[in-house]
């Protein structure tokens, strides 16, 4: 489904991904951790179309096309769907009116028939169960006065509505508690399907006691240093991103 | 430059989708003004001569007056011997009904999208169509008549209502008010008058277009409403105008009077005239005094405006609080695009006690635009008790427009409050960026996005005004708003 070659970006003329390989597959769960600063969510922004940044080197396949063909917007609605970090406010515009518009654009753009207001909030409703979603955050302004936790939560909520082949979570968990990070988990596994996939971009191992990734990628430094199953996101608990360094420096990876 | 900047650009440069020229031949009065052509005009109309003397006095004091420069606006000196004052489309007879209309006039109604047929059949909305200084049909009258409300053209006004005119014709907007008031005074051709009996809530919007047509022709429309006491009415006035090489002067007086207690006037516009073009040549100037008397106590009067149009803006839609309790509000979006200038505001005069007033105003700046908000509260001794709300929100778009604020405010007693926010914004990429990566395209986001910031002035507005609001905004930002 994705796959990345060598890929470099910069922003400002700092280099931030310094050589990035990685394959996903249909039905994966990949799992990226780092410390901070590693360009985690870089890569997340690259993926997503961010123009701040430029990619100086390397090639990302997407479904048999190269990903930097197409616009952001392009991208979206071929399925590829990005839960940022920091979502952004979007002050007067209904939560649910904006959803639809999103909808409405993706169906339009497969060649499907628009969703009328009725059928629209049917499927909303029903979405709305899976998520544990409050009501209330569909009649407000697109993540306007929301706390951290509802911000998190309503963007796994666009997540369910408009269901991506590729699904990429920057630090979602960051700023949720412990419920929240279930409810939000929950909601990321009910979606997992044969034919998606999920990129989860984590600072922290707890999120993956909850989303079981297949894989793990360690990244350091704008580079994946270290790939395992789901035990090396408990050994990075365990041991700390020091101990992948010590390995990295003791025995160069191979790009 | 980034991306999202250029798109922004290219969507802010879409032409003005609504020129073209009806030809309809004129009969106007000869270019230049002087005691002679007001004396043309008043006599073209029949007018009494009480008004003759009306205008004359108007004229007189508007010579002796200078046009005002302190606006934060820019514009080539206006060549006031250069204008046509009258111009009129030629009718052979009076009209029993729209199948009598020049057909020439009507595809142009279509052209708007506002055919008078259609309004006909919505029903709900009564249309004063003004074309040209001159009303030509007017529909829905018997309705009205019923419940003794008085909806017609201001020459109609002045032949079978004489004595509702003279008793409150410049009694909010004297005929010296100002400049451009006193020119109006002078030369105003046409225009809308509304009476509402006693008690009476008038069932449908009363809604006029105006629309400029042969070239050269000022407007000096004059608009008087009059609500007695406990009754309600809501007022639409709707523009566009064709596209045109020369400037035009647009001078327009609104009057808006609630005489007695409990009486309500809304009164909603969304004004498009031609704003020029891209490098800022042509274009309306619209200079237009409007002014409202809450003088019935708990009585209510609102404006709400939607300014997308004209090269050059310059309105303040204000109320004076006479009557105890009595609420002014004022909510506007004004948009300024290419090298469009606005400035426009309101004033709030507290007179009466525990008078109230509300001030959303929301501006946008695109393009080399200018957009000033300029407003006065002005909360008088006795008005005690008083309180006014103003907020003042700008949005920028692009890096070559300008957003400007000059609030005025005066409280003359202690036990009155006055609050007033105010913020400018740009529109985030990180915003725009947000609505990509969910599917929708620039274009879709910057409308989202302006539509969110201006929807708590759309929501006042009538709502089968509302959309067209958007529309107007949709063709003086990017294309189409949805």
């Amino acid at each position: 489904m994705l796959e990345i070659t060598n890929l470099h970006a910069s922003i400002n003329g700092t280099e931030i991904l310094k050589g990035i390989n990685l394959k996903v597959n249909a039905g994966e769960v990949h799992a990226i951790m780092g410390p901070n600063g590693s360009g985690k969510s870089t890569l997340a922004q690259v993926l997503a179309g961010r123009d701040a940044y430029e990619v100086t080197q390397g090639e990302v396949t997407y479904e048999g096309k190269n990903l930097f063909d197409l616009a952001p917007e392009e991208r979206a609605r071929e399925g590829v769907f990005l839960a940022f970090q920091y979502p952004v406010e979007i002050p007067g515009v209904n939560n649910t009116y904006f959803l639809k518009a999103a909808l409405n654009a993706i169906r339009k753009h497969k060649g499907l028939e628009e969703l009328d207001a009725v059928d629209f909030l049917q499927l909303v409703k029903e979405k709305m169960k899976l998520m544990e979603i409050d009501e209330s955050l569909l009649n407000r302004s697109v993540n306007e006065g929301f706390s951290g936790g509802e911000k998190k939560r309503n963007e796994i909520f666009h997540m369910a509505v408009l269901q991506p082949k590729l699904a990429i979570l920057d630090e979602t968990d960051s700023g949720l508690d412990i419920d929240a990070l279930r409810v939000v988990a929950d909601g990321v596994n009910k979606l997992r399907r044969k034919d998606n996939a999920v990129l989860v971009v984590t600072h922290y191992q707890r999120l993956l006691n909850y989303i079981v990734p297949d894989f793990v990628h360690v990244l350091m430094d704008g580079r994946i240093v270290k790939s395992g199953g789901k035990e090396l996101a408990l050994q990075l608990e365990e041991k700390g991103y020091d101990w992948v360094k010590v390995e990295v420096d003791r025995q160069p990876v191979q790009v | 430059m980034s991306t999202e900047t250029d798109a922004i650009q290219q969507l802010a440069n879409q032409e003005y989708k609504w020129g073209f020229v009806t030809d309809i031949e004129a009969d106007a009065a000869p270019k230049g003004l002087s005691e002679g052509i007001v004396r043309f005009i008043s006599a073209k109309k029949n007018e009494p001569e009480w008004l003759l003397e009306w205008r004359l006095k108007a004229y007189r004091h508007w010579l002796t007056m200078t046009e005002p420069r302190w606006p934060n606006v820019r514009y080539n000196r206006i060549d006031y011997q250069d204008i046509v004052y009258y111009s009129a489309p030629k009718q052979k007879k009076q009209l029993k009904s729209l199948t009598e209309v020049d057909p020439e006039l009507l595809r142009t109604y279509e052209k708007l999208g506002i055919s008078l047929q259609e309004q006909e059949r919505l029903s709900g909305v009564a249309v004063d169509a003004v074309f040209d200084s001159v009303s030509v049909a007017t529909t829905f009258k018997d309705k009205l008549k019923e419940l003794g409300i008085v909806f017609c053209s201001f020459s109609e006004a002045v032949r079978e209502h004489p004595d509702l005119v003279r008793e409150h014709l410049g009694s909010v907007v004297p005929a010296g008010d100002n400049f451009f008031a006193a020119l109006n005074a002078a030369v105003f051709s046409d225009g809308s008058f509304c009476y509402v009996p006693k008690g009476v809530r008038c069932p449908m919007e009363l809604s006029t277009y105006f629309r400029i047509n042969a070239a050269d022709t000022g407007q000096f429309e004059r608009t008087l409403i009059v609500a007695e006491e406990g009754s309600y009415v809501s007022y639409l006035e709707g523009c566009t105008a064709p596209m045109r090489d020369n400037n035009q002067l647009h001078a327009a007086v609104v009057e808006l009077i609630a005489l007695g207690d409990n009486a309500q006037i809304k009164y909603s516009t969304v004004q498009n005239w031609y704003p020029g073009d891209k490098e800022g040549r042509g274009g309306i100037y619209n200079f237009v005094t409007k002014r409202g008397k809450c003088a019935g106590k708990n009585s209510k009067i609102s404006w709400t405006q939607v300014e997308t149009g004209s090269a050059v803006t310059w309105k303040y839609p204000s109320v004076l609080l006479q009557g105890e309790n009595s609420v002014g509000e004022f909510y506007s979006v004004a948009v300024v695009n290419n090298y469009q200038q606005a400035d426009t505001g309101t004033k709030m005069i507290h007179i009466g006690k525990n008078t109230r007033s509300t001030i959303v105003s929301k501006g946008i700046s695109a393009g080399r635009g200018q957009n000033s908000y300029r407003g006065l509260v002005d909360v008088k001794k006795n008005a005690t008790n008083s309180r006014n709300f103003s907020q003042c929100d700008s949005l920028l778009l692009g890096d070559k427009c300008g957003a400007h604020t000059f609030p005025y405010i005066e409280v003359k007693n202690t036990s009155s409050k006055v609050e007033h926010e105010a913020s400018t914004s740009k529109i985030g990429e990180d915003q725009i960026f947000y609505c990509k990566q969910r599917g929708l395209s620039t274009e879709d986001a910057v409308n989202l996005i302006v539509n969110g910031f201006c929807k708590e002035v759309f929501r006042e507005l009538p709502m089968e005004f509302a959309v067209e609001a958007q529309k107007l905004l949709g063709v003086s930002l990017e294309g189409s708003v949805g």
